[in-house]
This record gives structure tokens, C-alpha cells and sequence, in this order.
């Protein structure tokens, strides 16, 4: 199984009430996988594992977290593809050679969806274009994963995810965008859970805490 | 929470500062238009080529294409001459001032709405942009409510596949079924009476890049469709399918060998250019033939007269002419073929070794027209590289070709060759700018139809100002992916509006007035007996003109943008109706109806860098829009 699915369980302890109808492999605790007809049986205490096993959740692509869990998956892969101007440098070569720029242009969009606004239907986080890249998306994305080295795609990722940030967007000047493309900031990916969006006013504290306290 | 800081740095603050912090502002607007010094006039180089004919008289629709108008509006293009004439006259320049909307319907899909609503038998259908849904309205009940609906459920993926908007141009009426074709690849057949399916035909493949957005046109039993994709490397086709059951009965290549062409002993093209063996071939670096576009996704005209279909080629890919040395046969031309056997007859190369993507698919309108002093049996072409053709259909032959916009890119056609003269200095190359070349990519004119009125005897042409910088880019051939090779910028052409409708006199070569628009008009026109015209602009106004004289009688603001055909017909109540579709799209409209960002110049294949100002003026929509005189 590839790494990138392979996620670290460890975490505050979770409730599973009112999702006993749910697979088990869903809950917090960390349980394994249920057995093949396991559904028909009543639901058996959850089997706790070594906190350190990881347990198979694939790339999270939503913020809703069913339960109150954070479910940011975290890619090991990924890390080396963060604050590397190499990376970009790459991607955005191999954007332009394997034919992206015909549907996306330069991040502006025509065929395919603009690169510039932030906005990500799939997710924008490294390890979530790298995915989008992988596997294709239905609405006309073709799957790239076994066309391309693994590594060509990170670096695609890269870029693709550079070509959005405000220093990138900022070079412009009066040409194409996504010419010179900055670095990709670890942080901007760090998953902080919910958050009151900016420029709100109202006391949210009180909304972030769970029925048993802040998450 | 697994990572509340990265670095020791807190990384909400982080994110909530560059949130916060201005974004940098590209204001993308739009360039400024070419100068007039910039582009040829009418007399440098049309009529210095060939003299303009003393003329006299009016051309006619070919009358065995344009039968009696019975009130009903069948196929796009109303009839086999492509009039789009309606006999109608109770809406006329008096009384279009007091038109109203009688009832309105959405689509429920607010892409671009290309397609003429269909009328027949007291029913309209009308087939929408992707998802391809076909509404059937009963004229005959208050309010025209749904009769049916069918839903194909083309492959979302065939939208990853359509270069310029995820449009459909409409279906036809035939023997009791709705014809229509779907973007990834189909042609449906529907049971006008149960909404049901007759018969599904897959014609196209998305993995080869292969869409399909054209009206098919039916005739003597046949249904002609061609396929889209010539920004992604496809090898263009015709095909025709037998209307009973939808089986292939025979398909023409526009490239590549003489056998796939159907080229035979029957063919006999005007010009020495086109004569030879195996021109689908030779005329293109080895191979480069079976990616190189040439598709068929315009109009097709059956000639009940002569017994051929006429059809247009689309532009050879890709873009990047350095690529693909040579002339490029059989692309951005005109074939006319013979319906039975789909052997061809003859072939005009409008643009050959075409370096601006002039496509050749735009409409063509069967006239009966005085040249040289004997009437000829003509079609007129619009075409995209800004030449008005006025060929002979039996032979095609040339007869004349007029700029009807702004023109840089040649200097004329040579009517001894057929071919245009090329303006070196709007050559494109590798690595270099070209700036200011006309018409742009999309034409003087792009696909949306002319018309036709018998009364004034002059061509009702939507069309085009705009002119673009060109720079080729290399580009490897990638199946499924664009095959294009240019970094375009689109502008205004001279004078700043970037549309205009034209009346223009095909007998005298000129237009007989102009009506000038803002935006490029990409709806299609309809003209009536009430010497009324009707079209709509991408700002979102459907207005009627006075076919005589161009002056403004009517307009009403519809919730979008109009790129749609409009129509006209006679309700079950015996009075005269005009229907169109709203919705904003197609290429030019892309900034506002696709996911295009338009702090990006060269996106939607260079079309936003003209059209960046649109999202200020229309919204994405989708809606039918029914007119008529009150009572």
C-alpha cells in the first residue's frame, strides 16, 4: 500500500456514539478494518491498537469532520516539494510540456478550471493535487499517475499549487501569470480545523468547543 | 489537532495575515483596439482584385432549397438554402416597438446556449449545452409547459475534451423524431411523441480528443454529423448515418489518404491546387495528417438542386504552423460531396497552411445570384480569414471575395489560383510576438449563421472587430490533451467595437449598412417578411433591427448573454412569435460562463485578454425567451 494512504492515528480520543451503525474502521480508536460480513454482527467494542500504527484513510479532500475529528491526512512524500525552488522550476516545464497549459493556460483557465483563485473543488493541499494528478477528476481531468514519474508529479503539484500564492500572483507585472513561480510555504498547507473565517466578528469560542470541550 | 505549528511559527497567524493582506491587482483590461492604419481597406484589396461587377438585380434563395415557408421552424438554418427567413409579417418596423415576452423557461444549465429552438407541430425543443438536456413545450397550453424532457447523460469527462465552452447548436425535426448530438460523441434520435429514444449512435472518442457540438443536418434520409476537436490534435470526419436506425452508412476524412478522403475519379476541383493524388497526404510532414484537425463541426447544406452536401473544414492543428509545413489539405476549405456515396466533388481551400486558426466551417447560403451579367446557382461564405465567398456550387469556382471586417493577414484572394495573398509580416512564428494581426482566431466571423431575406436581397452577417498578437509555442502531440502551439492575445479591431452586424448586398459586393455592437456579436441572425432582423448581444440584449435600413426598433434585456439563433414562427394561434436562448458562453463568452480567471490574458485560447470587461456586463444564465405582439 502506498505511504501517502497510511496516516498517523494518534490523536485525541474520540466519541463513537451515535455512529455504531457506521464501520468501524471510521471511529477514532483506531480499529482495523472490519472482517468481510462483519455488518450483520453486532458491533464489538472497538479493538484498541498501538497508537503509532497508522491506519488506512486515504487523502481527506473535506473539511467536514463527521464526529468532530480533524482528518488532515498527512503525506510524508510531500514534504520534500515544500519551500524547494527547484520544485516549481520543474513543475512549471512540465506544465507547459505535457500539454496542462492547453486547458489551464497560464493558471488562468479556458478548457479546464482557473489555477489562480485558491479555489480547489479536489483540495489544494500538496498531497491533494498530487492525487488530482494521480488518479484524473470526472469532469474532464485526465489521470496521470503510471504516465508520468511520481516525482514529475509532485513537482507538477508544485507548481500548480505555487501558481496561487500572493508572491507568485505578484510577479506577474504586465505579462502572463505563473512565469515566475515562488516556493510553496509548508505552512500553507498546515491544517489548523475549523476556524472563524477572517473578518468575522462574533465570539466563536464557545462554537469551537465540542460537547466535551475544545478540539 | 495534529499540526498547530510548523517551525515554532504559529500557523494560523500565518494564514490569516496573507489572507488580510491586499491582493495584488492585475486590472486586465481590455487593449486598446488596432489602429485603422493597421488593416486593409475594402478597395485595396478585394475590389483591386477583381473589379466589382456592374451588376444589377437581387439574388434569390435557390428556390428548390427554400420552399414555402409553412410557419414551422424545423432545422437551425429553417431551410436546406440556409435563409433562416421567416415569411411572417405581422411584427414589421411599425409595430416592433410593441413586442413583449410571452413566456419564458430555463434550461437549468447556464453554459453557452448556442442552439435554435426547434418548432414543430405545435412543439418546441430545444437542446441545452452539456448536459445535452432536450425540453419538448407545448405551444399549444398556456404558459407552453414541458412535455417531455430527455436527459442522454453524455460522459462528464467529454468536457475536459471541448476547447471553447461546452455548447450544442441545436437538433432538427425529421419524420416524427428529435436529431441532436451530444458532446461526447453521440447522435440521438428521439420519438417526438414519448420523448423516447429511437436509436443512440457513438460516433466520437474522447480519448482521442473527439467532441461533437455541430446541428447535424438531415436530408433524403440521412443525417450528416461531424466532429469537433481541432484544438486537440483529432483528424476531422464527416459522417453519414442512415435516419431509420442511426447505422454509419459512410464517413469522409478530411485528411489523409485518397481512399479515407473519398476522393475518386468524380472529383473535379476549380483550381490546379487541389488536383493530384493522395493531397491529404502529401501536402503535411509524414504523418502529421492523422493528428492534424480538418474537423467538421460547423454547417452542413444538402443542395436539392444539384444533389450534393456542402460543408466546411476546420482549421489543421496544430495551431503552430511551423509544425506542419505545407498546405495542409483538406482543411479550413469547402467540400461538396455527393449525399449517396459521400464521394467528393469538389474542394475550395479558403486558407491553405492556415496560420490563424480560420477555421472553414462557417455557414453557407444557396442563392440564385446575377454575376458577370447571367445568373448563377451560388452559395455565400462568411469565412473566418474576413473574405465574403460568393462561390459557384457546381463547380466551385470563385467568383468573388470581399473583406467584410478588418483583414491584415492577406492581402486579397488571387481569383486566378483561388488563393489568398499572404501578408508576410502576419506570418507567426516561434518565439516571436506578431502584433495586431486581423481577423483574430475566431474570425472576422466564428460559426453563429447569417441570414438571408429574399425582399432585400442582402445577408444579415453577425460578426466580429477584433484582432489579436500571435506568438507559436512548440507543442508535442499528447492524445486527449490540446494540441494548440500559440500564445494568443485577442483585442479590439479599429474603432473599439468589438462586434458588428453587417447588411451586406452580395450582387453589388458591399454592405448596404452596418449596425455596430460592443461586444462581438456571436448570436445568430433571423430576418422576416416584415423586413424586421432579430439577434442578440453578449451583453444581454435581444433587439430588432429594420432589414432595410439598420435603424433600431426594439430591444429587451434577458437575464444573460445571448450567443443563441433566434427564430421565428407562427404559434398555434396563428400569430407570429420570435423565441432565442440566453446564456452567455461559447468562446468569446468562456470568462463568464467557464472556469476561466481573467487575471489571465492568454486563457480560453486568447480570447480573455478582449473580453475581460463581460463579467461586468453579464451573468451565466440559461433561458428560453418567447416574443410577440400583444392583443
Amino acid at each position: 500500500m502506498s505511504s501517502r494512504f497510511l496516516v498517523n492515528s494518534g490523536g485525541s480520543p474520540i466519541k463513537c456514539v451515535g455512529l455504531t451503525l457506521l464501520l468501524l474502521s471510521g471511529c477514532e480508536t483506531g480499529a482495523r478494518p472490519s472482517a468481510p460480513g462483519a455488518q450483520s454482527t453486532p458491533v464489538a467494542p472497538a479493538t484498541p491498537v498501538a497508537a503509532a500504527e497508522p491506519i488506512y484513510r486515504g487523502v481527506v479532500d473535506t473539511a467536514l469532520a463527521p464526529a468532530g475529528r480533524n482528518l488532515t491526512t498527512i503525506d510524508p512524500r510531500a514534504a520534500k516539494y515544500y519551500d524547494n525552488p527547484e520544485a516549481v522550476k520543474v513543475g512549471k516545464f512540465l506544465f507547459s510540456s505535457m500539454n496542462c497549459a492547453g486547458c489551464h493556460t497560464n493558471g488562468g483557465g479556458g478548457m479546464a478550471p482557473s489555477l489562480l483563485d485558491n479555489q480547489w473543488i479536489y483540495g489544494g493541499r500538496l498531497e491533494q493535487i498530487h492525487q488530482t494528478l494521480v488518479e484524473g477528476r470526472p469532469n474532464g481531468m485526465p489521470a496521470w499517475g503510471g504516465v508520468l514519474p511520481d516525482d514529475q508529479l509532485w513537482n507538477l503539484a508544485a507548481y500548480v499549487r505555487s501558481m496561487s500564492l500572493p508572491e507568485t500572483l505578484a510577479a506577474q507585472g504586465s505579462g502572463n501569470p505563473s512565469q515566475s513561480p515562488a516556493p510553496v510555504p509548508r505552512a500553507v498547507d498546515a491544517d489548523t480545523g475549523w476556524a472563524a473565517p477572517a473578518g468575522t466578528t462574533n465570539d466563536y469560542s464557545e462554537t469551537l468547543k465540542g460537547p466535551d470541550g475544545p478540539q | 489537532m495534529q499540526t498547530s505549528s510548523v517551525n515554532g511559527r504559529s500557523v494560523t497567524a500565518f494564514l490569516v495575515s496573507a489572507m488580510l493582506a491586499p491582493l495584488p491587482t492585475f486590472a486586465q483590461s481590455v487593449p486598446a483596439p488596432v489602429p485603422q492604419s493597421e488593416v486593409f481597406t475594402r478597395e485595396q484589396i478585394g475590389h483591386a482584385l477583381a473589379k466589382p461587377t456592374p451588376d444589377v438585380g437581387r439574388a434569390a434563395p435557390s428556390s428548390a432549397n427554400a420552399p414555402r415557408d409553412d410557419g414551422q421552424w424545423s432545422m437551425p438554418s429553417k431551410n436546406y438554402a440556409a435563409t433562416r427567413f421567416s415569411s411572417l409579417t405581422e411584427i414589421s418596423p411599425t409595430t416592433a416597438k410593441k413586442l413583449q415576452p410571452v413566456f419564458t423557461f430555463s434550461l437549468a444549465v447556464n453554459k453557452g446556449q448556442e442552439a435554435a429552438p426547434i418548432v414543430v407541430g405545435n412543439t418546441m425543443y430545444i437542446v441545452t449545452a452539456y448536459p445535452n438536456i432536450v425540453y419538448a413545450l407545448d405551444l399549444t397550453r398556456p404558459g407552453a409547459p414541458l412535455k417531455w424532457r430527455f436527459s442522454p447523460q453524455p460522459v462528464p469527462a467529454s468536457q475536459g475534451v471541448a476547447c471553447c465552452d461546452v455548447v450544442n447548436r441545436g437538433g432538427t425535426v425529421s419524420d416524427g423524431k428529435f436529431i441532436f448530438t451530444t458532446l461526447d460523441g453521440q447522435v440521438i434520435a428521439i420519438d417526438v411523441n414519448t420523448g423516447r429514444s429511437v436509436w443512440r449512435t457513438q460516433l466520437g472518442n474522447i480519448n482521442k480528443g473527439e467532441s461533437i457540438t455541430m446541428a447535424p443536418l438531415v436530408a433524403k434520409g440521412r443525417v450528416y454529423v461531424g466532429n469537433s476537436g481541432g484544438e486537440l490534435g483529432v483528424r476531422g470526419w464527416l459522417t453519414a448515418l442512415d435516419e431509420k436506425d442511426g447505422k454509419v452508412v459512410w464517413r469522409a476524412y478530411n485528411a489523409g489518404p485518397d481512399a479515407d478522403v473519398l476522393i475518386s475519379s468524380q472529383f473535379k476541383p476549380f483550381y490546379s491546387g487541389d488536383k493530384g493524388t493522395d493531397l491529404g497526404v502529401t501536402t503535411w510532414p509524414t504523418d502529421a495528417w492523422k493528428i492534424g484537425g480538418s474537423t467538421a463541426w460547423g454547417w452542413v447544406n444538402y443542395d436539392a438542386e444539384l444533389d450534393s452536401i456542402y460543408y466546411g473544414s476546420g482549421n489543421p492543428g496544430p495551431w503552430n504552423a511551423e509544425q506542419r509545413p505545407g498546405d495542409n489539405k483538406w482543411t479550413a476549405g469547402m467540400f461538396s460531396r455527393d449525399p449517396a456515396t459521400g464521394q467528393a466533388r469538389w474542394f475550395y481551400q479558403f486558407s491553405p497552411h492556415d496560420e490563424h486558426d480560420y477555421d472553414g466551417v462557417n455557414e453557407q447560403i444557396l442563392l440564385d445570384m446575377p454575376f458577370a451579367g447571367k445568373m448563377q446557382k451560388v452559395m455565400v461564405h462568411p469565412d473566418r480569414n474576413g473574405y465574403l465567398y460568393v462561390i459557384n456550387r457546381s463547380t466551385g469556382q470563385v467568383l468573388s471575395a470581399d473583406p467584410y471586417g478588418p483583414v491584415n493577414s492577406t492581402k486579397g484572394v488571387d481569383l486566378a489560383t483561388g488563393r489568398p495573398i499572404i501578408n508576410p509580416e502576419k506570418e507567426t512564428k516561434v518565439g516571436v510576438q506578431v502584433r495586431n494581426i486581423c481577423p483574430t482566431a475566431s474570425g472576422a466571423k466564428d460559426w453563429n449563421p447569417s441570414s438571408f431575406s429574399p425582399r432585400t436581397g442582402l445577408l444579415y452577417i453577425p460578426h466580429e472587430n477584433m484582432c489579436m498578437d500571435w506568438m507559436n509555442v512548440a507543442v508535442s502531440y499528447i492524445a486527449g490533451t490540446p494540441y494548440v502551439g500559440a500564445d494568443v492575445h485577442m483585442k479590439p479591431g479599429p474603432g473599439g467595437n468589438r462586434g458588428v452586424l453587417t447588411a451586406w448586398d452580395p450582387v453589388r459586393r458591399r454592405p448596404a449598412w452596418e449596425v455596430k455592437e460592443n461586444f462581438p456579436v456571436w448570436s445568430g441572425t433571423v430576418v422576416t417578411a416584415g423586413d424586421v432582423v432579430f439577434y442578440g448581444t453578449m451583453d444581454g440584449w435581444f433587439k430588432a433591427a429594420n432589414a432595410r435600413t439598420g435603424a433600431a426598433l426594439w430591444r429587451f434585456k434577458v437575464d444573460s448573454g445571448i450567443v443563441g439563433q433566434p427564430i421565428s414562427y407562427r404559434g398555434p394561434d396563428g400569430h407570429q412569435y420570435v423565441a432565442v436562448l440566453s446564456g452567455v458562453g461559447g468562446w468569446a463568452g468562456a470568462v463568464v460562463s467557464g472556469p476561466v480567471d481573467r487575471r489571465d490574458g492568454a486563457a480560453a485560447i486568447g480570447m480573455v485578454s478582449a473580453m475581460s470587461d463581460l463579467p461586468k456586463y453579464s451573468t451565466a444564465g440559461g433561458t428560453l425567451y418567447v416574443f410577440s405582439l400583444p392583443r
